[in-house]
């Protein structure tokens, strides 16, 4: 469905599409218009990915550049390394961000350090792409969210898109960059559908935030999936809470201006971020927070994340530990 | 062509001058840093000449080579210049890195040196994913991975070789066994007789051959470049060879004793390579020993140049971070970490 939208005043084509096909769609148009862009990844060739997310890019583009890896993490992050700091500019997948752990080294030491420690005499753009979160009745080695270690890390670029759009138009700058940026998905929004803009060219920022949703009362600052269940929250809450919700978009560099403002407009803030409440997202944005907003403040700050646990596999277990809209509804409460 | 054609005796000359400028770089090196001049820490690749200058000279100027923490040999032998190298050492602007690199992490990527490595076993994956940009653009450039019989042990090794053997790349891994890794010798790390016995379990030619002779590795590296480059894929060399000094400057080295050190010693890359020079007639006594003062000139030079290098400004340490300008790192260069005023969220992005 193609349809025209007012996006402030300029008149865009849009399409409603999936993050799973805005995903897609952005490594097509990449791999389309950068014959140096390639893939690369367990399963993403022949098999399209195990999220289906690569789907036809193989047939489209062939084994060269979307190339399928033996199961080899090191390996291949390492290799993806090694073709970015010599032209190429590849997009790794690892299937699911707990594996990035078998990678650690190459990202660590080799990706996020080259570039500093040669001086800043190479560039590095690379891409990883990874699926985040629980939900799935996958037990704790394929549910992690683990963006933190990588926006804590120096060197590395972290995004974290909650809309079909913010999906593609973070990609495509991801994948256009020349630092490494890690994309985080939710295996959760997959098939959370909106209006994505066709134009090749539609790109966004990394580095800041989106006002998804304008509110008087409350802020809630959220990531992937819960981007969502907290525009659900501030619908069913509308005429008795007004509740602006932002979607965080990325990790790093973070988009304090945005934050700023709106706490300087409501005076109540919710962080909202599907991974371990210690030490993590919510201790960055609220610290970005207290230090240039701390007298917008009219509460104490809430925090909505996974209890310092791992995601356990038994269904009631999981929704347990796992936030939702109804977390995000329980901490709005808890300020007004 | 190669970059040094060591059948000619002009190439004789050109390699063993670089062989020579390695054992004088490393040597003042090794002085500086006992002097306290040079912070770190210094590995030194003095034994090891044979290994880097022959590989180097039979590949060609555009191939890349990745190395290891002990890369000062490795980045002449590539022919990078000592001044620059020095000055890295030493922590001065004028490094190859800026001074944010030092001795392990000595680059120039535009010269196809792309990197000295502090983390053992991380250069073969690089080199696999160098070699996959080569896969897949024009021409037919190589890429060649130093690593020591220590990264053997390692899983990541294991892995670039298997990908770079499954997609027949255009890489040489070349295992300079120097007998030990780190303060361990080698036939406590591996359950191997030779470490290229390893190249059999990825089905690619694996050999073994004398590092301590410059001819042998130069061989050697000029046969796989060549496989690499017709597009059969990797090779697998080990050089065995021997490290004259310690693991790192200041070792005491309760590893090993003055004995083996002296057998292996008797066996010097350069020395018995000056022999054979000799021997054929390429050089003379007076030529070689002229050979000698000019890497011990050159060393000096860099040394000089050294004197006059700068040490980096303290707001350096935000730079060289990313491509794109970062606005948390923005504000650490402009010497403070908090924003005046605060809740404007003023300069704070």
């Amino acid at each position: 469905m193609s349809t025209e939208s007012d996006t402030g005043g300029e008149v865009a084509n849009t399409e409603t599409m999936t993050v799973r096909e805005a995903i897609r769609e952005a490594m097509r148009e990449e791999l389309d218009r950068d014959e140096d862009v390639f893939l690369m990844g367990e399963d993403v060739g022949v098999f399209g990915g195990v999220f289906d997310v690569s789907g036809d890019l193989y047939e489209e583009f062939g084994e060269e550049r979307v190339r399928d890896t033996p199961i080899s993490e090191a390996g291949f992050m390492g290799a993806g390394v090694g073709a970015a700091a010599t032209g190429s500019r590849p997009i790794v997948e690892i299937m699911f961000a707990d594996f990035l752990g078998v990678s650690m080294e190459q990202v660590m030491n080799q990706m996020a350090k080259m570039r500093y420690m040669f001086g800043g005499k190479t560039e590095m753009p690379v891409t990883v792409r990874t699926t985040e979160g629980g939900g799935m009745g996958a037990a704790s080695q394929h549910s992690g969210t683990v963006h933190t270690w990588i926006a804590h890390f120096p060197g590395l670029l972290a995004v974290t898109p909650g809309t079909p759009a913010a999906a593609k138009g973070l990609l495509k700058s991801a994948i256009r960059s020349n630092d490494p940026v890690f994309f985080f998905e939710n295996k959760m929004i997959y098939e959370r559908s909106g209006e994505v803009p066709t134009d090749p060219d539609f790109t966004l920022p990394l580095g800041e935030a989106s006002v998804e949703r304008e509110g008087e009362d409350v802020t809630v600052v959220a990531t992937q999936r819960l981007v969502g269940e907290s525009l659900d929250v501030a619908d069913d809450l509308d005429g008795d809470v007004s509740v602006e919700v932002i979607d965080l978009r990325s990790l790093y560099p973070l988009d304090t201006d945005t934050l700023v403002e709106s706490v300087e407009k409501t005076g109540r803030l919710v962080v909202a971020d599907e991974s371990p409440l210690s030490y993590g997202t919510h201790a960055e944005v609220l610290t970005r927070v207290l230090e240039n907003g701390f007298f917008s403040l009219d509460a104490p700050p809430e925090r909505v994340g996974v209890p310092d646990t791992h995601v356990p596999f038994s269904p009631p277990l999981e929704q347990e530990v796992l936030p939702g809209g109804e977390d995000v509804r329980a901490a709005i409460e808890r300020l007004v | 062509m190669a970059t040094i054609d060591i059948e000619t005796e002009a190439g004789q000359r050109e390699a063993l001058e670089r062989m020579l400028l390695i054992r004088e770089f490393d040597g003042a090196a090794g002085q500086r840093f006992a002097d306290g001049e040079i912070p770190g820490f210094v590995h030194l690749y003095i034994g090891e000449e044979a290994v880097g200058v022959g590989a180097c000279a039979a590949l060609e100027p555009d191939d890349y080579i990745t190395s290891t923490h002990r890369g000062h040999g490795h980045c002449i032998a590539k022919g990078l210049d000592p001044k620059r190298m020095m000055a890295e050492l030493y922590g001065k602007r004028e490094g190859y890195c800026n001074g944010k690199g030092g001795s392990m992490h000595i680059a120039d990527v535009d010269a196809g040196m792309l990197g000295a490595n502090g983390i053992v076993g991380a250069g073969p994956p690089l080199a696999t994913g160098a070699a996959l940009t080569a896969s897949m653009g024009d021409g037919d450039r190589v890429v060649l991975a130093f690593f020591g019989d220590g990264a053997v042990a390692q899983g990541q090794v294991h892995e670039a070789i298997n990908l770079a053997a499954t997609w027949s790349l255009p890489a040489v891994f070349l295992v300079e066994n120097n007998q030990f890794g780190e303060g361990t010798p080698v036939e406590k790390q591996h359950n191997l007789e030779d470490l290229s016995e390893t190249a059999e379990a990825y089905d690619i030619p694996g050999f073994t051959v004398d590092g301590m002779d410059i001819t042998a590795v130069y061989e050697a590296v000029g046969e796989a470049r060549e496989r690499a480059a017709d597009g059969d894929g990797p090779t697998l060399i080990e050089a065995n060879t021997y490290r004259f000094r310690g693991h790192f400057e200041g070792d005491q080295e309760p590893y090993r004793d003055d004995e083996e050190v002296d057998r292996w010693r008797d066996r010097g890359p350069i020395e018995t390579f000056e022999q054979r020079l000799l021997d054929a007639g390429v050089l003379t006594e007076d030529e070689i020993e002229e050979i000698h003062e000019e890497a011990r000139a050159e060393i000096e030079a860099a040394i000089e140049f050294v004197d006059e290098a700068t040490d980096p400004d303290p707001s350096e340490a935000y730079e060289d971070m990313y491509a794109v300008a970062v606005p948390e790192l923005q504000e650490f260069a402009g010497g403070s970490a908090r924003t005046d005023g605060g809740v404007d969220g003023g300069e704070r992005q």
